[in-house]
């Protein structure tokens, strides 16, 4: 069986695809993310990240969207270590 | 299950749905012409009405601020529930390419009780990308009406809106948000297959628009195409339309006025101006009908005209949500997320719908900063076109300091500001949609709503400005401003004593100051000075007083002190450093 890593969506390399598995902060920003597609359980892939901390961008069921870096950081990922 | 009321008792229709699902392109192909845009009472947020004709009957349509949820995260959000408490037929506009998050919203509503029917929005997309849905599955599971639609080409629209009488409100309600997410999965699951598919050319480019180097080179190209394309525009119908037309036909009818008035009545002064050499002078004469008019609708509506045009259009494709991501990193730095660009960019043609654009923006603070440092940063397109000119004739180096200087002080006062102005702005958390082609249809019906709402929220203004000014001027109050602040313009900008005057025409309109410094015959580094501190030290008086409109006394007195202290020490620092 893989290694998994859990990271946050900030760490995550360009190309690189993992499961969300938890989302730390408060209720609005779950919402927020959440009504988005980004929950756990969903499979995100990383796309980019704009440089200097700036936001990143991800897919999710086929569309993609930009995270600002501060809530980016808060949504943990689960990922094969191997892959 | 319950049966909504028949097509007979329909009162208005509520159009709802997450944000770039054709939400708008829908609303317009079931309405006619006749479309109102307006402030949601107590708030910023803008939405549509029109009127829908079926049975011989007008039913309202509104166009509900696009969601993601009903749980508001944000204004916008809060307006569209609200909206949905008043009742009405809701026609919930679904992303059949995106159906998971999309029928997320799509629960929610049922779970109010509201009569639904869903117009499965971007059927064609759907198809070209594999994705297949079953309408029959999809109908039976929701208990509610399923049509398929392309809204901008117009399909499935007729069968949507007979299909408005079949609304129902099914029984449906859910304990957690995860229980709604499970039966989201648990319905998709049944009705929707994939078949392979490849990465297209949309997406290539579209990861392209939001990549962190190669992004930057396509946004600068991007925005060299929009501004060429709009000075192009812009000059196009100053040449050809409004300058014939003022010459042609304004000038005589006003000189006809003119004789009747007499040319030495105070009335004349006001109304036609002063004749420059017997003649209407439309940049000079300072008369409401000549210069007021003609600042409007000569100077100013060709290039909002062209702006307007182009950013419909950048917005349309998809391409803001990207250079709102690539400027998010710069613009977050000062206290703003990355939408912020799009009001800094209007400013360029005219600083009063950038203004009126930073309602865009969630937060006090965020319209706040972003609109002081329009009018300080930003020169618009008629100061543009004087500084370049006149300016540009003793070399584009200085041209060069006087751009230079006002991008650095954008910067500046944006990071002081960051630190300085109390209360939290949001992050940026958007979707990015796949580009798309709209149809032209759309883009003019769009640019023609824009401009009608600038004109009438704008023209009283700039008329009533022009006015007061023509006032002040005719009763002295420049003179005595001028002799106030002539200390300071000679001894920390090191102008001569005449610029005052210019500085001070300034507030009516800063491309005629800067004519005003033709003939005081300035050095070229009084030139770079005087056109730097026009451009920052106020904004001109539409600005001003669609600043006081949009921010309130406070925060308008605030920018207000801001921008003085700025232009003089940026003015004072240049009178300093620069040689010659």
């Amino acid at each position: 069986m893989a290694e998994k890593r859990v990271m946050s969506l900030v760490d995550l390399q360009a190309g690189q695809e993992g499961v969300v598995v938890g989302i730390s902060g408060g209720h609005g920003l779950l919402r927020r993310l959440e009504a988005l597609g980004i929950r756990p359980g969903k499979k995100v892939a990383k796309i980019s990240s704009m440089l200097l901390r700036g936001p990143v961008v991800v897919r999710v069921d086929g569309t993609q969207l930009a995270i600002g870096f501060g809530m980016a950081s808060r949504v943990m990922v689960e990922v094969d270590a191997t892959g | 299950m319950q049966l909504a009321k028949s097509s007979s008792g329909l009162e208005r229709v509520l159009l709802v749905g997450n944000p770039n699902v054709g939400k708008s392109a829908l609303f317009s192909r079931l309405t006619g012409t006749y479309i109102i845009t307006s402030n949601y009472p107590g708030t910023t947020v803008e939405f549509t009405r029109g009127y829908l004709k079926t049975d011989g009957r007008q039913v309202e349509v509104i166009d509900v601020p696009g969601t993601y949820t009903l749980q508001p995260t944000c204004k916008a959000e809060e307006v569209a529930v609200r909206m949905l408490d008043q009742g009405g037929v809701v026609i919930n506009v679904v992303d059949a390419t995106n159906l998971e998050r999309n029928l997320g919203l799509t629960l929610e509503l049922l779970e109010r009780h509201l009569p639904l029917v869903i117009a499965l929005n971007m059927w064609d997309d759907a198809r070209h990308r594999g994705i297949n849905i079953d309408v029959d599955k999809l109908e039976e599971l929701l208990g509610v009406p399923v049509v398929p639609t392309v809204a901008v080409t117009g399909e499935g629209v007729k069968e949507l809106v007979s299909r408005l009488a079949d609304a129902r409100i099914p029984e449906m309600a859910f304990s957690s948000n995860e229980e709604r997410w499970a039966k989201v999965g648990h319905i998709v699951a049944q009705v929707q297959s994939l078949s392979h598919r490849h990465h297209t050319v949309g997406e290539a480019v579209g990861d392209l628009g939001s990549h962190p180097v190669w992004g930057f080179a396509l946004a600068a190209v991007v925005l060299a195409a929009a501004f060429w394309t709009v000075r192009l525009i812009g000059e196009g119908i100053i040449k050809y339309i409004t300058d014939p037309l003022f010459d042609k036909l304004w000038a005589p009818a006003l000189m006809k006025l003119s004789s009747l008035l007499g040319s030495n009545s105070i009335w004349h002064d006001i109304i036609v101006g002063k004749l420059i050499e017997g003649e209407v002078d439309f940049t000079q004469s300072m008369g409401l009908l000549s210069t007021g008019i003609y600042i409007e609708f000569g100077v100013v509506i060709p290039y909002v005209v062209a702006f307007y045009f182009v950013l419909g259009l950048l917005e349309d494709i998809g391409y803001l949500p990207r250079l709102a991501v690539l400027m998010d990193t710069l613009l977050h730095r000062l206290g703003l997320h990355g939408y912020a660009i799009i009001p800094t960019i209007l400013g360029f043609g005219c600083n009063v719908p950038a203004v009126m654009a930073t309602r865009i923006l969630e937060s006090q603070r965020e319209r706040f900063i972003t609109a002081t440092l329009i009018s300080i940063g930003v020169p618009c397109a008629a100061l543009q076109a004087m500084v370049v000119g006149l300016v540009g004739e003793q070399g584009l180096q200085y041209v060069a300091v006087v751009y230079g200087s006002l991008f650095v002080s954008w910067l500046t006062i944006g990071l002081i500001l960051n630190r300085v102005t109390r209360g939290f702005s949001p992050e940026l958390l958007v979707e990015i949609p796949l580009y798309r082609f709209p149809p032209w249809r759309l883009i003019a019906r769009k640019l023609w709503l824009r401009i009608s709402i600038f004109i009438t929220e704008a023209l009283p203004i700039v008329l009533g400005a022009v006015l007061l000014v023509n006032l002040l001027y005719i009763f002295k109050v420049f003179d005595f401003i001028a002799s106030a602040a002539a200390p300071v313009v000679r001894g920390v900008l090191g102008l001569p004593k005449e610029s005052v005057i210019a500085l001070a025409v300034g507030f009516l309109r800063k491309d005629v100051a800067v004519g005003m410094l033709v003939p005081l015959a300035l050095t070229a580094k009084q030139l770079v000075v005087a056109s730097t501190v026009l451009a920052m030290f106020f904004p001109c008086v539409a600005t001003f007083v669609v600043l006081l409109r949009e921010l309130g006394v406070r925060d308008m007195l605030k920018a207000t002190g801001i921008m003085l202290i700025a232009a003089t020490a940026v003015g004072g620092l240049q009178n300093l450093l620069l040689p010659g």
